[in-house]
């Protein structure tokens, strides 16, 4: 088959999205597949439409990549693709929309205000601001709501801390969402064609944040799986991701993202497009249920093309 | 010095990299990394104006001298120029960076030359050789982000002094050795940045230089003094190096050719005291064998017609328009609260924002505006100058300074007045503007959480 992968972009997280697509790249060659690497740049539409490959691998992360666009593009052109769809794309890009999915579905999310910028600037929501410690409590975590990885992620131990997390946030998206901090396991449920992986828990080192550096250096945070967990937990938790896959509407491939706390799961947020470099959580729970990186890619591969196609 | 250049495939063969994670050496943990180096990949984009590397201008070296000398070389020296060379470096190397030396007042004895690749290896050999793990080295605060991945790499700990308009605080740096005394510990060097420095742009006096060289001799303490832009001076008197000082004995030197002719000919050295030199040299061949012999070759023909001067004078010209361009616009359009520092020569400006602004969230907000820097946090080992930037000028015209700065300032406008909508305050209004005098003074950042 002729696949392109489509890589890069203007994405903050552009450079994880190279590192993505070298590693299927070569799995794709491996698999003996014809591999045309696509830069998403000015002459992307231009080099899909003169190469008319059979399906588009997207290996994109964050913006343009991994909130519809690119797969918007590709349904305009007719070109099957990896990974979620379209609406699917844009609901889990956005934290605050994936929210309001989840907890009108049933998944548990924790509790969370979100802000746009407009309302501070022009409404004075500062002063709304009183009412976070009463209804979330400290500490509290301030996210952009479109943002990749953990960019702008700012953890605020007290009211004073807010402002300035809130700056950082808004350097990503002009709207962020500040969410209750639940204490508890970090987990990871990737779910493959509708089907959840072995569970992953990500224990940072030396007591560091779960950050943005962490997410993908080797050695900084270390990763088990299958994550240990009592029968009746995994249950849980896996029950837990598969709704919020669902409730998001993906389809192909997704990676859950979970805190396991005293209260039980809850979902942090779904990525539409998990990373696949060396050290991303998906390929590691496809080799704990078995899989090789070739294997998955394949299956990936598989899922994208219509029914009636499928091996 | 600057990211090389962004490599299209991450990997040719990456194949389950994660299998090899179990055989890294401990030392590859505390590697910094990562978050920034991707950031910083997009700032290869040809629409972005980049005021975060640390490049010479090498767009005014005359190609007719280049491809002469080369010419050169090739008709009267191709056997040799194309073999290993010693591992000391060539004689006649070191006869030019004795001129270069000498045109600051330093006169070193050749045979405590090494001619190393860059001086970057000279900072990497002086680790290797001095430093095992969990030693003290010290450096500046903020320091040359380079040095950091080095001292890192060895598993040193790290210790920084503060720097002021005046360079590296002695008295702090003194304290810091009465409190290692008392833990029965002695560092192994203090690596400084006398001239300019990378990052801050500042340069230490003249009376800080003795105390430090001072200092040095009464504890028999190691300084290594990095000088890459000592001859980049556009203003003010220039001040004794350390190693002149010493005469040598405590002194370590490193310079650099990457300055004042090339970084791309890789060639840099290190005057150092005969015992820890006979030391270098078995690590520098364990490193590399030798430096280029090739562009020895090209150094030793550039110097042959005596006109390293001019063309030194050349660049001073350019990076004073440049440095001129970059203040006036910072002036016009930071608002008052940052500060930043005014160097007398080197290639970079030093500039701090309020406390509540992260200059890594600034730089994915500046991106989209097509210009970049290089955050504070990359400038220390503890998470500190999370609110400063480092702004390069020489490798940008003033044209393209004095929009880069433009839209930094108006990222940073967006994130002041935001910050006032959040807490009620009102930004100051321009009439409070410091005066540019009062910017002289830098406010570095304290340790995190506050307090000394």
């Amino acid at each position: 088959m002729k696949v392109a992968v489509l890589k890069g972009g203007r994405s903050l997280e552009r450079g994880v999205s190279l590192r993505s697509a070298a590693r299927v790249e070569d799995a794709l060659e491996r698999l003996g597949h014809e591999v045309l690497p696509l830069e998403a740049d000015g002459e992307l539409v231009k080099r899909l439409g003169e190469e008319r490959p059979d399906v588009a691998f997207v290996a994109m992360h964050g913006r343009g990549g991994e909130d519809g666009t690119a797969q918007e593009l590709l349904e305009i052109l007719g070109i099957p693709f990896t990974g979620p769809g379209v609406a699917a794309c844009g609901r889990c890009m956005d934290k605050v929309l994936a929210k309001h999915e989840m907890r009108s579905s049933g998944v548990p999310t924790p509790d969370w205000f979100a802000f746009n910028e407009t309302a501070f600037r022009e409404l004075g929501a500062a002063d709304a601001l009183g009412a976070l410690e009463e209804r979330l409590g400290f500490p509290l975590v301030v996210k952009p709501s479109r943002g990749g990885s953990a960019l702008g992620v700012k953890f605020a131990a007290s009211w004073f801390e807010v402002p300035e997390a809130l700056v950082s946030a808004f350097s990503y998206d002009e709207r962020v969402l500040l969410e209750r901090h639940v204490e508890g396991r970090e987990l990871a449920v990737s779910v493959l064609g509708g089907e959840p992986l072995p569970v992953v828990e990500a224990i940072p080192e030396g007591g560091d944040r779960y950050d943005f550096e962490a997410r993908y250096e080797i050695g900084r945070t270390s990763f088990v799986c299958p994550a240990e967990l009592g029968e009746a937990e995994t249950a849980a938790v896996t029950e837990v991701a598969l709704g919020a896959y669902e409730a998001l509407g993906c389809s192909g491939f997704s990676r859950v993202d979970l805190i396991l706390g005293e209260g039980g799961p809850q979902v942090l947020e779904v990525n539409a497009i998990p990373g696949l470099t060396d050290t991303s959580l998906l390929p590691q729970a496809a080799e704990a249920a078995g899989m090789s990186f070739e294997q998955l890619v394949e299956r990936i591969l598989q899922l994208a093309l219509p029914v009636a196609t499928q091996g | 010095m600057s990211e090389p250049p962004h490599r299209r495939r991450a990997h040719t063969r990456t194949r389950d990299l994660e299998r090899y994670a179990g055989l890294f050496a401990a030392r590859t943990k505390v590697m910094r990394s990562s978050a920034m180096r991707d950031l910083m990949a997009i700032t290869a984009r040809p629409e972005v104006i980049s005021l975060a590397g640390g490049l010479p201008d090498t767009s005014t070296f005359p190609p007719q001298t280049f491809a002469a000398q080369m010419t050169r070389i090739a008709q009267e020296s191709a056997a040799e120029a194309l073999q290993y060379g010693p591992t000391e470096g060539f004689e006649e190397t070191v006869d030019c960076i004795a001129q270069v030396m000498a045109a600051e007042g330093m006169l070193p004895d050749p045979e405590d030359v090494i001619v190393t690749t860059g001086g970057q290896q000279a900072i990497d050999l002086i680790a290797k050789t001095l430093v095992d793990p969990g030693d003290v080295v010290i450096c500046e605060a903020p320091t040359y982000p380079g040095a950091v991945p080095v001292f890192c790499s060895y598993q040193a700990e790290t210790i920084q002094i503060e720097c002021d308009a005046e360079g590296m605080r002695i008295e702090e740096l003194e304290a810091t050795l009465e409190r290692l005394d008392g833990e029965g510990r002695r560092p192994k060097f203090v690596y400084s940045v006398p001239n300019f420095q990378n990052p801050a742009g500042v340069t230490m006096s003249l009376a800080r230089r003795q105390r430090l060289v001072e200092l040095a001799r009464r504890r028999e303490m190691l300084v290594v003094e990095d000088n890459p832009y000592g001859l980049l001076r556009f203003g003010g008197e220039p001040l004794p190096p350390l190693y002149q000082l010493d005469g040598g004995d405590f002194v370590i030197y490193v310079g650099t050719f990457s300055k004042i002719l090339s970084p791309g000919i890789r060639l840099g050295w290190m005057v150092a005291p005969p015992p820890v030199m006979e030391k270098v040299v078995l690590g520098k061949q364990a490193s590399d064998l030798c430096s280029s012999t090739l562009t020895q070759f090209f150094v030793r023909e550039y110097f042959a017609d005596g006109r390293w001067r001019e063309y030194i004078a050349s660049l001073i010209e350019i990076y004073r328009a440049r440095r001129d361009a970059m203040v006036e616009a910072l002036r016009t359009h930071f608002p008052p609260e940052a500060t930043w520092t005014e160097p007398e020569g080197g290639l970079f400006v030093w500039a701090t924002l309020p406390d509540y602004i992260d200059t890594e969230d600034l730089l994915a907000k500046a991106l989209r505006e097509d210009v970049a820097f290089v955050p504070g946090r990359a400038a220390y080992v503890d998470g500190r100058g999370h609110s400063s930037m480092r702004l390069n000028f020489s490798n940008a015209d003033g044209d393209e300074i004095r929009e880069g700065i433009r839209r930094i300032g108006k990222v940073i406008a967006e994130q002041v007045e935001l910050y006032g909508a959040l807490t009620g305050e009102r930004p100051p209004q321009p009439s409070e503007r410091r005066t540019a005098e009062g910017a002289n003074v830098l406010p570095f950042r304290k340790t995190a959480g506050g307090g000394e």
